[in-house]
């Protein structure tokens, strides 16, 4: 192929995109900055920049002073995500293969069953009386984990696709050895489907680890929370953050202005989405492996 | 007299294959596959369904139970239709829905074509991940972020109009700009992962095909144009049978932690998803509930005859 030489569409492309990542990079820079901006600063309307002013780490440090809170909101965070996106994959990879398999006996109605739940859901009220007022599982762990134990029909339809991918060779040579259908799942389909199971899987603990929709509607018990509802606490509710600096003080007498509490949000925002945003991006081929099964229509 | 015994053989196979159900254990081991999927799915999806038909009917106290509440008939339909503000929410939800739904395809495709024209790899990766960032964030940390740009006293917005002698604005008091502002943050949040998806498909196509019609003398636009955008209307019409329920359900996390759910900005920041979650914590379950089925009996609707649709103009488009 040719080298074709620049022309001034390809400058004009860069300069278009160059500019478009600076609208993503720059609030991000901005909360960063915050976050290690002086109090004092902040609030006498000086305004947010991108480099920070009067620099001083004390938000931090209330934060960490407080930070049995911060760190059981990551516990439950990590294990509601981690444990959650563990069972989904299992049930709907389990659901998906059968459904793969043209001598199903039962393929339609069970395809029926699950993807109808894509076309209907109850809603939010609906779920909310029945797992509270019946299951019980509100104000509980479980609430994270059991209603989205099945995986969900989207999921499910990508495995399948993926599984009906397989070549059918191997089924059928499996099944003259003599292997039966489970042990044809466990022994060879699930092997062969790390990738699928790997991009589902990390999609589903994304969107697991960023909730906050569940403690907001389920939970009660403040120990419960997950880190995400309680960084929306933080913004919604000043007396909330007051309770965090206050308590992080102790008796040292301080005046309202020297107790960060603007800074203090960011700082929570940075600890809270730092570490995963920082990890994130580098498992982005997973995202796009995801999407490219998912697309091909099933 | 080989050809007979193989057809016998064939014949054999086929007899084996429709034998009785009962007798046809892969079958049931694979649906015992199914089974914690299928127990799920009724646990956690099917009896909330038949309680969200039920409820509306009713006037649902919570110390009542399902069984105990009374039964209203159509009481809270009609409510429904003679409230002010659900107008309001309405009109809300179906402009936005709809708008969302033309605007976010338009942009995802034109940044993945643009993005397509870039020969650099590592280039087109920085790229790719920077516009992809905000995807992996929670709507939570959006909401710090647009605060960050948009707070009325040191907000970055602020200081670039008084830079150039304006006078600040406080968007959280004005409702008049939210509709700008929630488009921009909702492409801000989606465009890298919806772009990635269409520019997945564009690495699918036959690299053959660019090569043929640079040889006819095609150039850049015209190879977009022939080649580039009729190989993404299949994935635009997939992804807007998917989301055609949208237009009902808008984006609850969107819409509530964005505005901070401030009620001076309910006037175009008020849709149904959100004004269901306040019916839930006001306890007015019934009504939150009747406003519910409505969206999801809608929404199956839309959904279903956006694909008959599609289904009548191209078939091979349609998704089920």
């Amino acid at each position: 192929m040719k080298k074709r030489k620049k022309s001034a569409f390809d400058i004009v492309l860069h300069v278009f995109f160059i500019l478009m990542c600076a609208c993503f990079v720059i609030p991000l820079i901005l909360i960063v900055s915050a976050s290690f901006t002086s109090e004092s600063w902040l609030t006498s309307g000086n305004g947010f920049s991108l480099i920070p002013r009067e620099f001083t780490t004390s938000a931090y440090q209330t934060a960490f002073q407080n930070r049995a809170r911060m760190i059981r909101a990551y516990l439950v965070t990590f294990a509601q995500a981690g444990l959650g996106t563990l069972i989904a994959c299992v049930i709907a990879g389990m659901a998906a293969y059968p459904l793969s398999r043209s001598n199903f006996r039962f393929r339609k109605p069970v395809t029926v069953i699950i993807f109808f739940t894509m076309l209907f859901s109850a809603g939010m009220i609906p779920n909310y009386i029945v797992y509270s007022r019946y299951y019980g599982i509100s104000n509980t762990f479980w609430v994270y984990i059991l209603p989205g134990m099945a995986g969900g029909a989207w999921n499910t339809m990508v495995f399948r696709t993926f599984f009906k991918g397989l070549p059918e060779s191997l089924f059928e040579s499996a099944h003259l050895d003599g292997a039966r259908e489970l042990t044809v799942f466990f022994k060879i389909v699930v092997p062969l489907s790390t990738p699928v199971f790997a991009s589902l899987g990390f999609m589903t603990l994304v969107g697991k680890w960023n909730d906050y929709t569940t403690s907001m509607i389920y939970i009660r018990e403040e120990n419960l929370y997950t880190l995400q509802y309680l960084l929306q606490r933080l913004m919604e509710e000043a007396a909330f953050l007051r309770g965090l600096s206050q308590s992080a003080m102790g008796n040292v007498n301080l005046s309202i202005a020297d107790m960060p509490n603007e800074s203090l949000k960011f700082a929570m925002c940075v600890i809270a989405a730092g570490p995963m945003l920082v990890v994130f991006p580098f498992f982005q081929k997973y995202f796009s492996q995801g999407l490219t099964i998912g697309a091909v229509k099933g | 007299m080989g050809a007979k015994i193989q057809g016998r053989k064939a014949h054999s196979r086929i007899r084996v294959k429709r034998r009785s159900i009962w007798k046809d254990r892969n079958s049931w081991e694979l649906l015992l596959l199914c089974v914690p999927a299928l127990v799920a799915y009724i646990l956690f999806n099917y009896i909330p369904m038949g309680v969200a038909i039920t409820i509306p009917f009713k006037d649902y106290k919570f110390s009542q139970g399902i069984l105990g509440s009374e039964w209203v008939g159509l009481e809270n339909f009609k409510w429904m239709l003679t409230s002010t503000s659900m107008t309001r929410v309405l009109r809300n939800t179906v402009l936005y829905g709809a708008w969302f739904m033309i605007i976010g395809p338009i942009t995802n495709v034109i940044i993945a074509l643009l993005l397509f024209e870039i020969r650099s790899r590592k280039t087109l990766k920085t790229y790719q991940t920077i516009i992809t960032f905000p995807n992996f964030m929670s709507m939570v940390i959006v909401g710090y972020v647009t605060y960050a740009v948009l707070s009325p006293r040191s907000g970055l917005m602020n200081q670039i109009l008084n830079l150039f002698g304006q006078d600040s604005v406080d968007v959280y008091m004005n409702p008049g700009y939210w509709p700008v502002i929630l488009t921009i943050v909702n492409i801000w949040k989606g465009i890298g992962m919806g772009s990635m998806m269409y520019f997945a498909s564009l690495m699918g196509v036959d690299p053959a095909l660019y090569e043929a019609a640079e040889i006819d003398g095609a150039g850049r636009f015209q190879k977009m144009r022939y080649i580039s955008i009729p190989h993404l209307i299949p994935l635009v019409c997939i992804f807007t049978i998917l989301g055609a329920g949208s237009l009902i359900n808008g984006n609850f996390d969107l819409f509530y932690i964005i505005p901070r759910n401030s009620t001076i900005l309910y006037e175009t920041t008020d849709i149904l998803n959100t004004y269901v979650y306040r019916a839930l914590q006001n306890g007015t379950y019934s009504m939150g509930a009747t406003v519910g089925l409505v969206q999801s009996v809608v929404g199956m609707i839309l959904v279903t005859g956006t694909n008959l649709i599609v289904k009548k103009i191209s078939p091979e488009n349609s998704m089920f």
